[in-house]
Order: structure tokens, then sequence, then C-alpha cells
């Protein structure tokens, strides 16, 4: 088995630089939307603008029409008013409608940015080496579909537009402050000054809190998880009190941290709110003073009609930083999100650079000619660097492994020193305690992993040259953990071969001995598999992934204990069948069981990487070596 | 089901009450605050009344500072309330799972209920917490400015009562028709996650079949699928705000025309249209807060009842009343028993099952895959119910056990058994938890688990990842059955427990539980003909039905089925795997 390196617990949220993943969001939002976004630039303008025509109008409406109309003599001459009143009409109007625009520009970009980052993310995954999955948690790795995803939309859906929105209401606010007075103006930045230090203080606490919150909140949900999946264990051993005590501390120290974080959180919002009111009656007094006390001739003095109009933008200067204050934990949470994204979008994938490839041919006047349709011939379609021409060599399934050397990592080598030949057509059976390298040797044939040093040929072609789409394509694996994907049970067998007709996928399931029991299920063949085959017994699933298997119908199969959690009756019939198959191809099986390893035509006997002991079922049974204490009890009754 | 999440408010009932209560301190010192600065403007500035600036000023700080209490209040104690019926749920749910039997579990799934835990329990978090603090906002101060625009003149407020109605009717409307789809959306989501995951889980499969550009155009196409299905609900729900902004720009206009008319008559002043048009911009956005709150609570409204769901299962095995604590001994009778997975009209797994085992008789049991192995022994330790007959344990109806100690009496290592978090230790005293260091060794001596964990640099203290998963699978199922065994229990079960130990071990392993507990009942589950076949009798089960219940030679002699297993695993030749150990 692979080592897991550092699988448990997720990175701690430290962010290197959130400059730059900021920026680097922006740009990835920015290259698929881009003109989206302009608009939705132009959308906030117009109704940033529109309102505060709004405003205006309000202010403007007592002093510059309805007093004038009680001050004239005559009837009321409510022309002017009713156009006025038309003109911010088409403002409020316009504002609506960019309003509105935003939204739904918003809604392609938010939405369109998710599936982006999804596929984007999704194929690389695809393509990354096995390794990484070794050393990756899978929940870590969901998580970045779920969890990282979901703070990204936060971000562009709302965070984005709410700074775009801050940025303009602050900078056309604090310009039209600028204009009207100096001094209050600085009175004013004093201010957000303060209300910028309380947040600071008060979003540190809370972020802290954050931090410690979501690591309890792993901690619930990793035991609830192991819990969970162990509730039968729980049950049979009655353990049930001692569990709910160990949740109930869990759980209260999570409680303890929410608790703490959320508060905080809370409080950011009144505390910003009475300091901006604060600010405001500062604005006043000093105002007061400035229009009171100081001389018109002064370049300090200031009208009441300024001050009224000061006092307003006060408001509108505070409101904005209020709510970017309000935002700080999710924009640090997106940003940490992001950076997980990015992190698996840039991992390496794994690299090919064969050029040898796999083609259905047949045999004409005695030379091998590549063909379109299956024949049930293969052959290895190589293609000289040098001149380009190209001849084709028979796909047989000789196997050669020579004094290979590997380790998962390079300070600890797993195998060491692998000659091995599998002759066409051959049964070659790798046994062994677990943790011998049995996995391993196949997982190289297929190049899941790259060797270290040695040779692994394919009908005399070094592994490395042949295409892995084409070389894994003409291996069929089965494993011991069997996995099914969502869909029924026709489309699993079917995922061995793709345009397979239902003829095929029957025959297949009847060659893997699973037909009589699809039979059985309530939609046999259609019924629906969900959650990783969970309604099917461990032996269904394998016998499932047989018949996947049965269905590719590959020029050389590995079975990985493919046929462990079977009875042994039913395995002899999936035997018979399997070796129907096989006829004439090369098979490596790896089994704990004597009966399905028994009739190969060599088997390895592994320990600690090496190949001890080498030679049929009689030979090594008769050499009394491992192999015949591995499988008899006669080393207790010695 | 609202009902049923609230009672678990508990301890938090006086945060619950406090919250509310504050943020309505908070909006009344809130809503005074704009009349304090129309008279810092029309009585001070205007007036050039500097005292009169500094002492509504003042006021003003005053009212700031109650405004301060009142949202520090809430936001502590809101913090508080839901943090804690987060906690309470949590706890409650966890426990009602602990009293859930096997069919119970079987009906939620697990991923069911860790979702439920966790996932679901937050947005229920939420919610309350924006009850407890929006909610009250949002419409108080809502009246309270209704009820000041009526107070000032009728005709104008019956205005933001058309608006506000208007406004409602609009706004469910498009909640209503939006929380379709977003309903439809979520779950194709939540396939869309699946998928990756077993994307994730099945990497090697993946990659062994060459099936990336499949299943990279597979999840392009559920990509897109989400795409368009949340593009679509978000849009219904993107007019929303619109409108509401031009309910709002149309309520000032009308008021603003209506208002001019009216003061130009005499009937209004200019002071009271300032103060209309300040309540018209509180009352429409408390509005907007309202509707905000409705799209909350809908969302959590699937949450709640995912988890009342839980908290309201009814666990379908219970201790019976006056229960009988001691097993007197291992003998096990099934009388005429039927068993289905569901109870009704469900196809038996088990049909007419009698059998008679004496305290002490080593059992195995065989049959093919899918013949319900499990499903029989399950019923001994009552992890299920039959569905007829019944099923004596020394004498006794199961059902009249207290569980706990039919349980421990009877000792059931299964098929997909679990370690847990922890030293091998603490895994091992799940069996029993006054285990002695020595009395643990002796139950992993027994199932030959001593030498490893003896080859381990921490030996018995080596720590358990999560799921086991630093142990090999052999290795796991050694430290189960020695969990197991520290029960000395009167039955023991093994349901292919040794399955990936090898031949000789499991020969040890075998021969080791024979001397030391020769008066434990051995029920013995195995692929391995030669893991039972030194058993006193055997079972063969076939398709949930007894096939025969004999001695390995008579089966031999007598049985087509075991027979042939027999020979498929010895090829009926000399018996190099089943060498007889003394």
């Amino acid at each position: 088995m692979p080592p897991m390196r550092g699988a448990m617990g997720r990175p701690k949220p430290k962010l290197e630089n959130p400059g730059k993943i900021f920026f680097r969001i922006l740009g990835s939002v920015f290259s698929n939307y881009g003109v989206h976004l302009v608009f939705v630039f132009l959308c906030i303008i117009i109704s940033v603008f529109a309102s505060l025509q709004g405003t205006l109008f309000m202010k403007n409406l007592i002093d510059d029409y309805i007093k004038p109309m009680l001050l004239s003599e005559g009837p009321a001459d409510f022309a002017p008013l009713a156009r006025a009143i038309l003109r911010v009409a088409i403002f409020y109007l316009l504002g609506a409608v960019a309003g509105y625009a935003q939204n739904v520009l918003m809604i392609y970009v938010t939405q369109g940015s998710l599936k982006n980052m999804r596929n984007k993310l999704f194929e690389r995954m695809e393509k990354l080496p096995i390794g990484y999955f070794d050393s990756h948690a899978r929940g870590d790795i969901m998580s970045t579909y779920t969890n990282d995803i979901d703070t990204m939309r936060q971000m562009i859906s709302q965070s984005l537009p709410q700074m775009i929105n801050s940025v303009i209401t602050v900078v056309s606010t604090f310009v039209s402050m600028v204009v009207l007075s100096i001094p209050l103006t600085v009175v004013t930045l004093v201010m957000v000054g303060v209300m910028m230090m309380s947040s600071k203080f008060i979003a540190g606490r809370s972020s802290k809190n954050f931090v410690e919150q979501q690591k309890k909140l792993g901690a619930v949900n990793g035991y609830i998880e192991e819990m969970m999946n162990g509730q039968k264990v729980i049950k049979v051993f009655c353990h049930e009190e001692e569990g709910m005590a160990k949740f109930r501390e869990l759980n209260d120290s999570l409680f303890e941290s929410a608790d703490k974080a959320n508060a905080y959180v809370n409080v950011l919002m009144p505390v910003n709110a009475q300091l901006g009111n604060v600010s405001y009656v500062i604005c006043a007094i000093v105002g007061g003073i400035l229009t009171i006390f100081v001389p018109a001739s002064s370049p300090f003095s200031f009208t009441v009609g300024g001050l009224v109009s000061f006092l307003t933008l006060n408001k509108n200067f505070t409101m904005p930083i209020n709510q970017i204050s309000q935002q700080f934990n999710s924009i640090v949470m997106a940003l940490a999100g992001a950076d997980r994204i990015f992190k698996l979008m840039d991992e390496t994938p794994e690299t090919d650079n064969g050029y040898v490839m796999l083609v259905n041919a047949k045999e004409e006047n005695g030379q091998l000619v590549e063909c379109k349709e299956r024949t049930g011939t293969w052959a290895w379609k190589h293609t000289h660097r040098a001149d380009g021409s190209v001849d084709y060599k028979p796909l047989c399934g000789d196997i050669v492994f020579d004094g290979v050397d590997f380790g998962y990592v390079p300070e600890k080598m797993v195998l060491h020193d692998i000659v091995l030949h599998a002759l066409p057509g051959q049964k070659i059976a790798f046994v062994g305690s677990t943790g011998a390298g049995k996995t391993t040797i196949t997982n190289l044939i297929n190049r899941f992993y790259d060797i270290q040093d040695g040779k692994i040929r394919y009908d005399g072609i070094n592994v490395n040259k042949i295409k892995k789409a084409d070389l894994r394509r003409s291996l069929g694996m089965v494993l011991q953990d069997t996995h099914l994907f969502s869909g029924t049970i026709a489309d699993n067998i079917r995922y061995g071969k793709l345009d397979a007709t239902d003829e095929e996928v029957k025959a297949a399931a009847k060659l893997a001995n699973a037909h009589s029991f699809i039979k059985k299920l309530p939609e046999g063949y259609n019924t629906v598999i969900s959650g990783d085959g969970a309604n099917l017994s461990q032996g269904q699933r394998q016998l499932l992934a047989i018949a996947r298997a049965a269905i590719a119908d590959p020029p050389v199969l590995i079975l990985d204990e493919a046929t462990s959690s079977i009875d042994t009756r039913t395995e002899r019939i999936v035997q018979e069948g399997m070796d129907r198959l096989m006829g004439g191809r090369t098979t490596f099986v790896i089994a704990h069981r004597l009966s399905t390893v028994k009739n190969s035509d060599l088997i390895c006997v592994l320990e600690h990487g090496r190949i001890v002991e080498r030679g049929t079922h009689d030979e090594l049974i008769e050499a009394k070596g491992r192999y015949y204490t591995l499988y008899t009890g006669n080393k207790i009754a010695e | 089901m609202v009902g049923r999440i609230l009672k678990e408010v508990k301890q938090y009932t006086f945060a619950s009450i406090i919250t509310p209560v504050s943020m309505i301190l908070e909006v009344v010192m809130e809503l005074s605050i704009p009349y304090l600065m129309a008279s810092i403007i029309d009585k001070g500035v205007e007036a050039g009344n500097m005292k009169h600036i500094l002492v509504v000023g003042g006021y003003m700080v005053i009212a700031a500072l109650f405004g301060l209490l009142g949202g520090l209040l809430g936001g502590r104690f809101g913090a508080k309330a839901s943090a804690g019926l987060a906690r309470n749920l949590r706890e409650s749910m966890y426990n009602r799972i602990q009293s859930f039997s096997f069919s119970n579990i079987d009906k939620f799934s697990t991923s069911g209920l860790v979702t439920r835990l966790t996932t679901d329990v937050t947005n229920i978090q939420n919610a309350y917490q924006m009850m407890l603090r929006i909610a009250v906002r949002a419409p108080l101060s809502m009246i309270i400015a209704l009820i000041m625009a009526f107070s000032i003149n009728k005709k104008i407020a019956s205005i933001y009562l058309i608006a506000l109605v208007f406004l409602a009717v609009v706004m469910i409307t498009i909640m209503l028709n939006a929380t379709g789809t977003f309903n439809k959306a979520f779950p194709k989501y939540d396939a869309l996650n699946e998928s990756i995951q077993e994307n994730v889980a099945a990497i090697r499969v993946v990659k062994a079949y060459v099936r990336e550009e499949q299943e990279i155009n597979k999840l392009h196409v559920a990509a897109k699928n989400i795409y368009d299905i949340f593009v679509k609900a978000e849009m219904k729900i993107s007019v929303a705000f619109p409108i509401m902004n031009l309910v709002v720009y149309a309520c000032i206009i009308l008021i603003s025309w209506i208002g001019a008319k009216m003061i130009v008559a005499g009937d209004l002043t200019t002071g009271e249209l300032t103060s209309l048009l300040a309540y018209c911009m509180s009352i429409l956005f408390s509005m907007m807060l309202l509707m905000m709150i409705f799209v909350m609570i809908s969302m959590s409204i699937a949450s709640m009842k995912r988890v009342s769901e839980v908290l309201n299962e009814e666990p379908d095995i219970v201790n019976p009343e006056n229960p009988v604590l001691e097993v007197p001994d291992g003998s096990i009778v099934f009388k005429n028993v039927d068993f289905s997975y569901h109870k009704e009209g469900g196809e038996p797994v088990l049909k007419n099952i009698n059998l008679d085992i004496k305290s002490g008789e080593v059992i195995g049991i065989m049959g093919a895959t899918g013949s319900s192995k499990t499903s029989l022994v399950n019923l001994i330790s009552r992890l299920y119910d039959v569905t007829e007959g019944e099923v004596l344990v020394g004498g006794r109806n199961v059902k009249e056990y207290d569980l706990t100690a039919l349980r421990s009496q009877v000792s059931v290592v299964l098929q997909k058994n679990e370690l847990f978090t922890g030293t091998i230790y603490e895994n091992l005293r799940w069996g029993n938890p006054e285990a002695t260091e020595e009395q643990c060794k002796e139950a992993c001596k027994l199932a030959c688990a001593d030498d490893f964990i003896t080859s381990f640099p921490d030996g018995y203290e080596t720590h358990i990842e999560q799921g086991g998963t630093n142990v090999s699978g052999g290795q796991k199922q050694r430290l189960c059955i020695a969990r197991a065994l520290l029960k000395n229990p009167k039955v023991l079960i093994l349901d292919d427990s040794t399955s990936a130990v090898d031949t000789a071990t499991d020969a040890r392993i075998r021969k080791a539980m024979r001397e030391a507990i020769p008066g434990t009942t051995k029920i013995i589950i195995a692929q391995r003909i030669s893991s039972i076949q030194d058993a006193d009798r055997i079972i063969v089960l076939d398709d949930g039905e007894i096939n025969a219940f004999d001695t390995h030679e008579n089966l031999l002699k007598n049985n087509e089925i075991y027979r042939e297993v027999y020979e498929s695993q010895t090829g009926g030749s000399r018996d190099f795997d089943e060498t007889e150990v003394s």
C-alpha cells in the first residue's frame, strides 16, 4: 500500500500572498467575463448616480420647489415640480434598470465562473498521477469542490460587486466632501480611522476565533463521520455511552468557539454604526461652530446648506466602510479557499511521452494491417521518430521485468530487483503477506507509478514508450476495492466498453456470474446504484467489477484480490468463465486464496519487496519453502 | 417540525429572549437618532443655536451609547442562543442516533446522518440567529415607522400600506416560484458532488480503463446543468430587488407630488414631509430585510425537516420492561424464523429457519454470496428483530434481555468492521473498559495479534488512524477479534472475520480459541472450508434457507453444495491447504 503523507487534517488557513490570490481570482473571472464585468461596472456607476440624484432631489424638493410655491403670489405653479419629478423619475427608472442588468450579469458571471472553475479543477484532477491521491485525503480534495467553491461564490457574487460599489461611493463622496469643507473632511477621516481601528481589533479577534471554530468544527465533523461509519460496531459493543460523552466534550468546545466567534462578528456592526453616529454628531458640532462663529470672510466659513449636505455625505462615507468590514471574514475565507483551489489547479499532471500506440489489426498476406473494427487482434503501432516510418508489432502479452526497483518515496524502496518474465498466455500469480509489494508490481505494469531503476518491457517495447492510455487500454484491471459509479447496473458494466450492446452487457454479466443476482433486483439491469453501490454486498460488487473487466475484453488482465469477497463456489464458476475469456491471454493474479492461484503457470512469493520463491504450485509445495508454510498450517504444528 | 427544533433551545431560552429585547432597544435608539439629527439641523444649525447643538448632540451620543448597548447585548446573546441551539441539536441528534437499531441506521444511511449532524445544523444555527436578531428588528422598525407615518398623515401613510401589500404579494410570488427551482437545483448539486467524490475514490478504476475524457465530459455536462438550473433559479429572484427599488422610488415620487399639493393647500408642513420621506426609506429597507429572512428560513426549512426526522425517529428495538440481565448459557435456538429487512411485504431473506445449538458448540456457516449468512447471525444479538418466529439465547427469547447485557454476552465480529481513532489499547478496551493490560495482551495473543502489535515501535500504544488505515486488512481483523474476545462472551460470532488473514494464522486463531475458551459457543461464517471444517456442525445456507446442518464428514457425504465447494477449494486431491492442525 502506498503511504499516506500528511493526509490528516486540513492545512491551517494561512495565506502566503492574499493580494496575489485576489488578483488571480479577478484575472480568472475577467478573462472569461471581461465584457460582462465592464457592463457591471457601468451599471454600478449608473445606480450610484441615480440614487445620488434621488438624494439630491429629496433635499431640494422643499427648498427649491415647494417653498417658492408657498411664497409665490396667486395660484401655485406646479409645472417646475412636475418637470423635476419627471426628470428624477427617469433617473430612478435608469437606476432600477441598471440594478436589474447588474443582477442578471452577475448571475452569469458568478455561475459561469464557478462552472469554469469546477471544470478546470476536475480536468486537472483527472490528469493527476495516482501518487497525488495517495498523499491527499479524499475529504480534503472533496472540500475543494464543495466548501472552497462555495466561498468563491460568495466572493464573486457578493463581495466583488459590493467592493466595487463601495469604492465608487467612497471616492465620489470623498471628492464632494473635500470640495465642501476641508476641516470637516479631516474630522470625518479621523473618525473613519477610529472605526477602522475598532473594526480591525474586533475583526482580528473574530477571525482568530473563527479559525478556532473551523478547527473545532472539523474535529466534531470528523468525529461524527467516524462514529456514523462505525455505528454498527458501536451498537455491537454497547459503546453508546462512551461515544456520547466524548461527543459532548467536543461539541461543548465547539460551542464555546462558535459562541465567541459569532459574538465578535455580531458586535462589529453596532459598534461601527454607533461610531458613525458619533462621527455625525462631532461633524454637526464642528460644523455648527464653523457656521456660527467663523466670519464669512474666512476660508473655513460655512453655510447652513453646506453643513446639511456635508452631514448627508458623512453618512454616505461611513456606510460602505461598515459594509466592507462586515465582509472581512468572508473575504479572508474566500481567499483561503481560492488558495486551495489554485493549488490543486497548479498540481503537475501525469506526464506521458509515449508514442507507441495500440491499434486493432488484422492479418493480410502474412502482414499485420491496421484496421478500424475490433478484430480481437491488436498491434503496437510504432512510429519511428527518425524517419517517420511505421511498423506494426503484434500484441502478445509478453511482459518482462528487468531488475526493477521502486519506492513511493525515494528514501524508501518497496520493490527490489524484481526480475520476471511472463510469456504470452501465462497466468502469473503473486502471493505473500500484506505489504510485501504485490499490488505495487501490478501498478508498475500500467504505469500508475514510474519505476526508479530497471526496465519493464511489454512485447519487447519499453513501457515508457507506450502511450499511457493505450498501455492501460491493453490491461484489464479488477481491484480488491471495487468502486462502482452512480448509474444503473448496466451503465457500470458498460464502463468497460462504452458502446456495448445490451446483449454484450448481459453476456459479460453471465460470464462473471453476476446475471443471477442482477435478475433478482427489482429493476434488473436498470437498477440504480447509489453511493458507490452501498446497497450491494461486497461480493456482488466484485462480480460487477469482473463483468466490467470482461466486457472490456482486454488482451492482458490483472486481478488484484478480485474474488476475495466471493464465496469459493461462485468463484469457481466465475473462474471458469474467466479462463474461457482469458484463454491465450496473459493474466496477473494477486490472491491469498489457494484455489485462486493454484493453477497458475508461475507463482511468485513476495516478501519485503523481493521475489523469494518462484515456480508452479507443485514445485513450490515440493520445495517445502515459504509458499508451503504460507498455505499450510504446518508452521504451528512444528 | 419547527416546534420540535425549538424544543432544543432549552438552557438558551434566556439568551433567546434577551436577544430580541436588546434588538428592540437598539431599534428604538436607532429610530430616535434621525429625530435628534433633524432637531440639530432645524433648531441648532439653521437657528445658529450652538447650545442646542451641544445639548441635542449630547442626547444623540447617549442614544448612540444605548443603541450600542442594545447592539452589543443582542450580538452577544444572539451568538450564544444560536450556537447553543446548534450544540443542543447536535447532541440530541447524536444521542438519538445512539438509540437507533440497525434498521433505523440502514434507513438513514451513514452519509445522510453525517450531513444532518453537520451542514443541516449549521444552516439552522444561521437561520436561528437571523430570526432572533433581524426578524425582530425589521418588522419592529417597520411598524414603528408606519405608526409614525400614520400619526403624521393618514392619506400619505396609506400609500405605504398599499406599496407594502403590493410588494409583499410580488415578493412572495417570486420567492415561491424561485424556491421550486432551487429545490430542484440542490439535488443536482449534490449529485454533482457525489460524482466528483466517486472519481476521487475510484481514480484507479478511471485510469485503468482510460476513462478520464469520458469522466471529464460527464462532469462538463453536469456542471453545465448546474449552471443552467442555478441561472434559471437566480434569474427568478433577480427581478425582486429592482422591483423593490422601483416601488420605493414610486413612493417617493408620489409622496413628493401629493405632499407638495397638500403643503400648498396648507394640509401638511414641510417638516412633516421630510419626516414622511425618511420613514419611506426605513419602511422599505425593513421590507428588504424581511425578504432576506424569508429566504434564509425557507432555505433552512429543508434542514429543519431533515433534523427533525432524526429527532422524531423511533428506535425500533428498545429495551423490554423488566429486562433479564444475565444470559445463562450460550445455547441458541431458532424457531420457525422468517426475516425480512423491509417490514411490509419485503422479500424475506431468511425463510423458516429452525436451529438448535448447544452451549459451547462450534458452528460453521457457509453459503454462497447473498445466501443471508450475515442476516442469520445478526438476529442472535438482536441487531435486527425477526419478522416471524423467535430466537432464543440461553433458553430465553432475545427480546426479553437487556440489550446491553445480551450484546456483551453475545459478541459479534462484524464483516464490515471498524477501528476507531485512538491507541490499540483504547480500541481493545471497547470490549471491556476495565480490561487490564495483561488481559488485553492475552486476548491479542489468542487472536494472533500480539506478534505484529509488539513489532510496532509503539506497541500497544500505537495510534490507530481514522478508519484503521494504518494497519493492514488482516491486522485489522485480528484486532477486531481480540476486541470481541475481551468481552468474555458466552457466544462469539465471527462473520467472515478472518478473510484477510492467511490460512496458517487463521488455523492458529481457531486452535487458540478452542483451547482457551472452550465453553463459549462459537459461530464462524467463512468462505474458506478450512476455517469451518473442524467445527462441530456446519450450517449450509442456500438462498435464505437451511440446506443442511451437519458435521463436516456427513456433509461431505450427503450434501452436494458442500461437497462442490470443498472440491473447488481443495481440487479434490491431496489436501495441502487443509493440513490437519493437531
